[in-house]
C-alpha cells in the first residue's frame, strides 16, 4: 500500500514537473500570439483562435523561438508576410497618425478644462 | 447662446460619428494589408508528396518564366473548383505549377490528384501549416503568380480560382513573355 502511494506520488510530481517544463516554452508563443491578429477571424487573436489559420501560426512561432528568434524578430518576419496589420500594435505613419494623437488632444483638451476650472474657482 | 452651441456641437458629433458608421458599413470587413513583401522565401523546403523527398522551393522555380504556386487540399472544396483552371492552364500554356498540399492526409491527397488529374509538376507537402505560413498564405485554397526570374510573386489570389482570374492570369503571362 505505501509503495503504491510512493510511486503515485513520484509519479504525480514528475507530471507536474513535465507539465511545468512545457508551460514555460509556450509562454514565449502564448505572449507573441497574443500579440498577433488572425486573419481568418478577424477580431480574435491568434493566441485565441482555433482556426487552421491560428493553430500553424503557433506551431511555427515555436519553430521560430527553437530556432534561436526573438520576439521582434518574429513579428519582422510575419509583418514581411502578412503587413503591418497582423500585430496589433500599429507604427506610427501617416494612416495611423490620427490614431495615436487623438487621445493626447483629448488629455490636454480635458487638462485645460480642469485646470480652468481650478483657476477660476 | 451657450446653451444653443452646445447643441448644435452635439449634433454636428452626432452626424459625423453616423456617417462615419454608415461609411463602415459599405466596407467590406475582410481587411488585407497591400503592403506585403513579394519576395518569394526560395530556401524554404518541403517534403515531396510521392517520394519524400526534401527540395527547396528555389530549385523548382529555376526554369521557365512563370511559375504558379497553389496552395490545396484534398478536403478543400472551392479546391475541387479551381482544378479544372489548374489543368488548363498546365495543358494550353505548360506553366509550371507547384502544388502545396496543405494539412492533408497522403492518401487522400494521391486519391484527389488521381480522380481530378494533376495539373502540378511538383506537390509538396505542409502537414502543419507551417511553410504556407512562410509563403504569406492564410487559408486555402490560394494561388500565386510568380515570376521566376526575380522570384517576386507578381499576383496573389487568395480563395479558388475562378473565369475572370483565368483569364487573367493568362493575361499577365502573355504580356510579360512579350
Amino acid at each position: 500500500m505505501k509503495k503504491t502511494k510512493f510511486i503515485l506520488y513520484i509519479f504525480s510530481f514528475t507530471l507536474l514537473f513535465l507539465n511545468n517544463l512545457k508551460a514555460e516554452n509556450s509562454d514565449q508563443v502564448d505572449k507573441i500570439s497574443k500579440n498577433l491578429r488572425c486573419l481568418i477571424c478577424q477580431g480574435q487573436s491568434v493566441y485565441d483562435s482555433q482556426s487552421d489559420f491560428a493553430l500553424s501560426m503557433k506551431i511555427l512561432i515555436q519553430k521560430k523561438i527553437n530556432e534561436g528568434k526573438n520576439e521582434n524578430e518574429i513579428y519582422d518576419f510575419l509583418k514581411n508576410k502578412y503587413g503591418e496589420w497582423i500585430v496589433y500594435d500599429p507604427e506610427i505613419n501617416k494612416k495611423t497618425l490620427i490614431l495615436w494623437i487623438f487621445p493626447l488632444i483629448l488629455f490636454i483638451f480635458g487638462g485645460l478644462l480642469v485646470i480652468r476650472k481650478v483657476f477660476i474657482n | 447662446m451657450i446653451k444653443n452651441i452646445k447643441f448644435i456641437i452635439i449634433i454636428l458629433f452626432s452626424l459625423f460619428i453616423f456617417f462615419i458608421f454608415l461609411k463602415g458599413l459599405e466596407k467590406p470587413n475582410n481587411y488585407l494589408p497591400e503592403k506585403t513583401s513579394n519576395k518569394i522565401e526560395t530556401n524554404l523546403s518541403a517534403n515531396k508528396l510521392y517520394d519524400q523527398i526534401e527540395v527547396s522551393l528555389g530549385e523548382l522555380i529555376n526554369n521557365n518564366n512563370f511559375s504558379i504556386i497553389n496552395i490545396w487540399a484534398s478536403w478543400c472544396l472551392p479546391c475541387k473548383d479551381e482544378h479544372v483552371y489548374l489543368l488548363n492552364l498546365k495543358r494550353t500554356n505548360n506553366i509550371n505549377i507547384i502544388g502545396i498540399n496543405y494539412k492533408d492526409k497522403k492518401s487522400n491527397a494521391i486519391k484527389f490528384l488521381k480522380d481530378l488529374g494533376n495539373p502540378y509538376s511538383e506537390v509538396l507537402i505542409d502537414p502543419d501549416g507551417t511553410k504556407s505560413i512562410e509563403l504569406g498564405a492564410i487559408g486555402v485554397p490560394e494561388t500565386y503568380l510568380v515570376n521566376n526570374k526575380n522570384k517576386e510573386i507578381i499576383k496573389k489570389y487568395i480563395g479558388p480560382l475562378d473565369d475572370v482570374k483565368f483569364k487573367e492570369i493568362l493575361k499577365i503571362i502573355k504580356n510579360e513573355k512579350n
